[in-house]
């Protein structure tokens, strides 16, 4: 009797009889058969409900008007993805230099460099991407009665770039310190600096090992890089979300922000799958 | 830096401590290894012969005393240590070659950024450095599709394209399958036998009986014993050496008695 209740639920003759539940009697495969079947019978339901109660024609009109959609090419293209395009590079490419030296100063041995990388990681995970922005283009021209030198620019790579690279610092310190040890020293044994090492062989590997999670922050920044919205920009610099509201404002349709957002899809989903081939060429070199 | 390269002696350590924390794993190592001489330094895991190694070249630094290298007190802290590192050549248990390098350029990028060889230059050295170890075919392999034995020969082969005064081995083999062991002491054998100075920290008692100019037994932080191998591993005079020998020699009998194992020795 002890062994028959060691051995738990599945076979336990006391345990199954008391089980309110008609599955709990049925032998396992079939139990298993029949919870599969409920989970497609409720997603069906389902299905069919959404089918039956949407309003086909007002989505179609509303949201995927080809009438409203023809007249935003090729700007959409041209204009708004090509500027979210670069805002985003641009801010990316801000974030990973600095944080790369950020990175760098937290594994320092002078502490004070130590700190510094702290506060500023600290500060820049802490506030909202909205407020820095506000902050940069209209906090600081109201202070200072000055614009920013290269506006718009300078606000949009300083505001997607500087809290970038505090996300950034912190993914590159873990890529340095996931290198063993053995790399700094066998580059150290045949004559290498600490900074030759470093550049040489640690952070080309920690590059390697972190372009997971740095893709990750590239797709994060290609979407925060709507919020430049609010820097009031003008029709030139416009990107893919002050694009597609404006555009909602003129043809008073939604069909514009469904546009839009397909163009995000177009950089985003390249990105995901560009991230899988490197990690398998990766996997191959390791 | 111009290191003497006539000196006589390659490596002299003399008093030489390291702690670890409270843990002195080093107590006084006097120690020496001449030009051109084979040196095996072997003893049981914890006995500070990986550590000793590391203080030669500095990737541990020494509580106290002093290790020369070719006259050169590396232990002053203002030596030139990256000068004196690319005379000695380093070669670590896990090989530690760069994975996301190709063999040819493992053995090309500290010949061209610390010596400043050109490209054409250091590709003809780690050529012909890697048909010495007789991986001339793998120059564009990656270290992940080479075997064990494989990745250390192109390891030795990384530390001799720097054309080095002395070659370090911290255990080369234990890492390795046993059917591997045997290529990667040939190469050190040639090495031996081309005249190169070497200290080998190792298990490999027949490699040490048979290249070895001189066997140094370690254990518990100080030097036990040391001689010619026929003295060391063919007469050891200590018990402890005489204890380690008999284990490392007869695995499974470690815990023979000691009339048993003289029975054995017969």
């Amino acid at each position: 009797m002890a062994l028959s209740q060691d051995r738990g639920p599945d076979v336990g003759g006391p345990l199954r009889r008391r089980s309110w539940s008609p599955l709990a009697s049925m032998p396992r495969t079939r139990r298993t058969r029949v919870v599969r079947g409920i989970q497609y019978a409720v997603f069906v339901v389902l299905l069919v409900a959404v089918v039956l109660t949407v309003d086909w024609p007002t989505i179609r009109e509303g949201y995927f008007n080809l009438d409203k959609a023809r007249p935003l090419f090729p700007e959409v293209l041209t204009t708004a993805l090509k500027n979210t395009l670069i805002y985003t590079a641009m801010g990316f490419a801000f974030g990973l230099v600095l944080g790369l030296v950020l990175a760098l100063m937290r594994l320092s041995q002078v502490a004070p460099y130590r700190w510094l990388a702290n506060i500023y990681i600290e500060f820049f995970r802490g506030i909202p991407l909205l407020l820095w922005l506000f902050f940069l283009g209209y906090g600081v021209p109201t202070a200072t009665g000055r614009q920013l030198p290269f506006s718009p620019y300078s606000a949009i790579v300083l505001g997607l770039g500087m809290p970038a690279a505090a996300y950034l610092a912190e993914t590159i310190r873990a890529g340095i310190q996931a290198v063993p040890k053995g790399q700094l020293e066998a580059a150290r044994s045949l004559g290498m600096s600490q900074p030759r090492a470093m550049v040489s062989i640690v952070i080309p590997q920690a590059f390697r090992i972190i372009i997971p999670p740095l893709t990750n922050e590239l797709i994060v920044l290609t979407k925060d890089s709507s919020l430049v919205a609010i820097l009031g920009v003008t029709v030139g610099t416009k990107e893919l979300t002050k694009f597609g509201r404006d555009e909602l404002n003129t043809l008073v349709n939604a069909t514009p922000l469904v546009v839009a957002g397909l163009c995000y899809l177009l950089i985003t989903i390249p990105l995901s799958l560009l991230v899988r081939r490197l990690e398998a060429r990766n996997a191959r070199a390791r | 830096m111009t290191l003497d390269t006539n000196h006589d002696s390659a490596i002299v350590v003399s008093d030489l401590h390291k702690y670890f924390g409270d843990l002195e794993v080093l107590k006084g190592i006097d120690f020496h290894v001449n030009r051109g001489e084979v040196v095996c330094v072997i003893g049981p895991s914890g006995s500070g012969k990986s550590t000793l190694l590391r203080c030669i070249n500095q990737l541990e630094t020494a509580t106290a005393g002093q290790v020369r290298i070719s006259g050169v007190d590396v232990t002053d802290p203002d030596v030139d240590i990256d000068g004196v590192r690319r005379r000695i050549g380093m070669v670590f248990q896990q090989f530690n070659l760069f994975p996301h390098l190709s063999v040819l350029r493992n053995l090309t990028i500290a010949q061209r950024r610390v010596l400043g060889r050109g490209r054409a230059e250091a590709e003809r050295v780690a050529r012909e450095t890697l048909s010495k170890v007789g991986l001339d075919d793998k120059v564009d392999a990656y270290p992940a599709q080479l075997s064990g034995g494989q990745q250390q020969r192109v390891a030795i082969a990384r530390a001799l394209a720097m054309g080095p005064d002395l070659m370090l081995f911290d255990e080369p083999t234990s890492a390795l399958d046993p059917e591997l062991v045997g290529d990667v002491l040939a190469v050190m054998r040639d090495l031996a036998r081309d005249g190169m100075t070497m200290m080998v920290v190792t298990h490999e008692m027949a490699f040490a009986r048979d290249v070895a100019d001189r066997v140094v037994f370690m254990d518990g932080g100080v030097v036990v014993e040391e001689g010619t191998p026929d003295e060391v591993l063919g007469a050891p005079e200590h018990p402890r050496t005489r204890d380690f020998l008999f284990r490392v020699l007869n695995p499974t009998r470690a815990h023979a008695q000691p009339d048993e194992r003289a029975a054995d020795e017969d």
